[in-house]
């Protein structure tokens, strides 16, 4: 089951601390969203909400179209998979994955079997009969899953779910989630602090910063053209290079970027949209202070002679490690600027 | 030098049960004096005391006790135990504090406090009254053991537990009372032992059916006889097999 749930107008305060603050975002049923963002930007009070297990200041929970805004976690269409899986360590797997369940009334031999085919779908269709403190941490995360998916929620909301397992795991475990999702077909809302996480999962990405949604849309959209600073720096590398508006045109060091602002701005660019091969717009001669190999590009520290104040990271291709002190000249597409005004 | 410690361990120990092992030898004297030399061994006063219908019914009376005013005061200590972990509730420290403050309070005190009471608001003194002086001296301890073992853990089970569609009778029966059962089972245990062995209340607050410790004493004021020999042992057996199902069930299952 799923369904789509509009935010409208949130705030929420805790004690002086303003937690939340003019949330509006609407999320399609069948939809994958994560939030993004540092650890204190609300993400996980975004989703306490949603769950039910705050009750927001200010403002309407609509999830399917009905007003849940005030009404408890147990009778919400949601459920929420927590950050330490929060299993019943007294139950075995299919007790465990059928608790909801057996909540919802549903007789012994037909719960058992429901709970089977959930953790059937998540792999660990054998282990039925086992408690979690026999299981692996991702083996756990799965149990955590099924347990969520079995009550057939119309919303799953996911914090941090990945959080507590390496990195390799954790690779693993996104391209499974978004599997599983695609195949139940419910609606997901990922909380994580992991831009690559929410970039290899999500169909729209919504980053957060102090309360605040900065941006959201879809996560190469996001990537490339961020609408706030925050979120440029955010979802990856940036280098920040100063820059004046003339109302009409942006000039910085490297010349005019054809972007209508005003006063101080910073033009941005991701360090592998600065090359050595010609381009639109020459950068002009830099020299190499260090560089890298990382495999798939060369990393390397550049500080280019028309600003010899600033240093600029560029991802090179893999062929050739430049060494220091070499002069390169560097090139880039002035459409992969992106130019943000400066508040003074 | 090594031989110090194990002396010292030897001394201790010996100090310790010196009296129980005394007690048990010549509950099984043949003669009619429970001092040496141990004539012997004889079944002889466990078969008489085991024929003696009110010590039987004491016996009897002393398990009812225990075990009804252990799982009374288990029960409200949990309560307690719930709300003040799960709730902010204002003056909850102080609230706690009140709830452990009788474990300070002497026996003797609380049995007399209750007496009075009982007497002047007429209500007739019994087996009832004996178990409610119980309660109110093994409560602060199931209080103060359950509380202690309620943490994060459980929390965040409850929150799932509720997020899934459990009410809260359901969030406690099923999920806050199985994970938190070591720690109950302890307070549970513990109290029966505490109860088992009380007197001084039992004994201020019992008439006419009367705990097996209040029997003792009134068996103790016609002299020494290894009847009470044989008695203390049973009471002795009861406590360590209810002091080993508390070590076997519960601490070697947590290690």
């Amino acid at each position: 089951m799923t369904a789509p749930v509009t935010l409208r107008g949130l705030n929420h305060w805790f004690g002086p601390f303003h937690a939340l603050q003019d949330i509006e975002l609407s999320i399609e049923a069948g939809e994958y969203v994560t939030l993004l963002g540092p650890s204190g930007c609300g993400k996980t009070t975004l989703l306490s909400v949603l769950g039910g297990f705050i009750e927001p200041t200010e403002g309407r929970v609509e999830i399917g179209g009905r007003d849940m805004t005030r009404v408890a976690p147990a009778k919400r269409p949601t459920t929420t998979m927590f950050q330490d899986y929060a299993l019943f360590p007294h139950m075995t797997l299919r007790d465990n994955v059928g608790f909801g369940l057996r909540m919802a009334g549903m007789g012994r031999g037909e719960r058992h079997r429901r709970a089977e085919s959930f953790l059937d779908l998540v792999g660990l269709a054998d282990a039925a009969g086992k408690r979690p403190h026999e299981l692996s941490g991702g083996q756990r995360q799965r149990v955590a899953l099924a347990r969520a998916l079995a009550v057939e929620p119309d919303v799953l909301l996911l914090d941090e779910p990945l959080g507590a397992l390496d990195l390799k795991l954790r690779r693993a475990m996104q391209d499974e989630l978004k599997a599983i999702q695609r195949k139940v077909g419910t609606t997901f809302v990922h909380v994580t602090h992991d831009q690559e996480e929410a970039m290899a999962i999500a169909d729209r990405i919504v980053v957060m910063n102090a309360g605040r949604i900065e941006d959201h849309g879809p996560p190469a959209r996001i990537y490339r053209e961020p609408a706030t600073l925050f979120a440029a720096d955010f979802m990856g590398e940036m280098n920040h290079i100063p820059a004046r508006g003339t109302g009409t045109a942006t000039e910085t060091p490297f010349g005019l970027l054809a972007r209508a602002v005003q006063g101080r701005a910073v033009a941005c660019i991701r360090p592998e949209a600065l090359g050595t091969t010609e381009a639109a717009l020459c950068i002009g001669a830099a020299i190499v202070r260090d560089a890298a190999f990382f495999g798939t590009h060369v990393r390397a520290h550049l500080v280019p002679e028309k600003a010899p104040d600033l240093t600029l990271t560029a991802h090179l291709p893999p062929a050739s490690l430049p060494a220091p002190g070499e002069s390169l000249t560097l090139w880039a597409d002035p459409d992969a600027f992106r130019v943000y005004a400066l508040e003074d | 030098m090594r031989a110090l410690p194990w002396a010292y361990l030897i001394a201790a120990f010996v100090f310790i049960y010196l009296p129980v092992g005394a007690l048990v030898l010549f509950s099984f004297q043949a003669g009619g004096l429970p001092v040496p030399p141990f004539e012997g061994p004889s079944l002889r006063w466990y078969a008489e005391i085991t024929g003696d219908r009110d010590l039987m019914e004491a016996l009897g009376n002393s398990l009812l006790v225990a075990l009804g005013s252990s799982f009374v005061a288990v029960v409200l200590g949990f309560l307690a135990a719930y709300g003040l972990a799960r709730h902010v509730l204002p003056g909850s420290a102080l609230i706690r504090g009140l709830l452990i403050a009788p474990l300070t309070v002497s026996y003797l005190i609380v049995g007399l406090g209750l007496l009075i009471v009982l007497t002047r608001t007429g209500v007739g003194l019994s087996l009832v009254t004996a178990g409610i002086g119980h309660v109110v001296i093994n409560l602060p301890l199931a209080f103060a053991i359950i509380y202690a073992s309620m943490g994060a853990q459980q929390q965040n089970a409850e929150r799932a537990a509720r997020d899934l569609g459990a009410g809260e009778a359901q969030v406690i029966w099923l999920v806050t009372v199985p994970m938190l059962a070591p720690a109950i089972a302890a307070a549970f245990f513990l109290s029966v032992t505490l109860s088992w062995d009380e007197f001084i209340i039992a004994f201020l607050l019992t008439r006419f059916d009367v705990t097996l410790p209040v029997e003792i004493w009134s068996l103790l004021r016609s002299g020494l006889s290894p009847r009470l020999n044989a008695i203390g042992s049973l009471v002795f057996l009861v406590s360590v097999t209810v002091v080993l199902i508390l070590e076997i069930l519960i601490f070697r299952r947590k290690s």
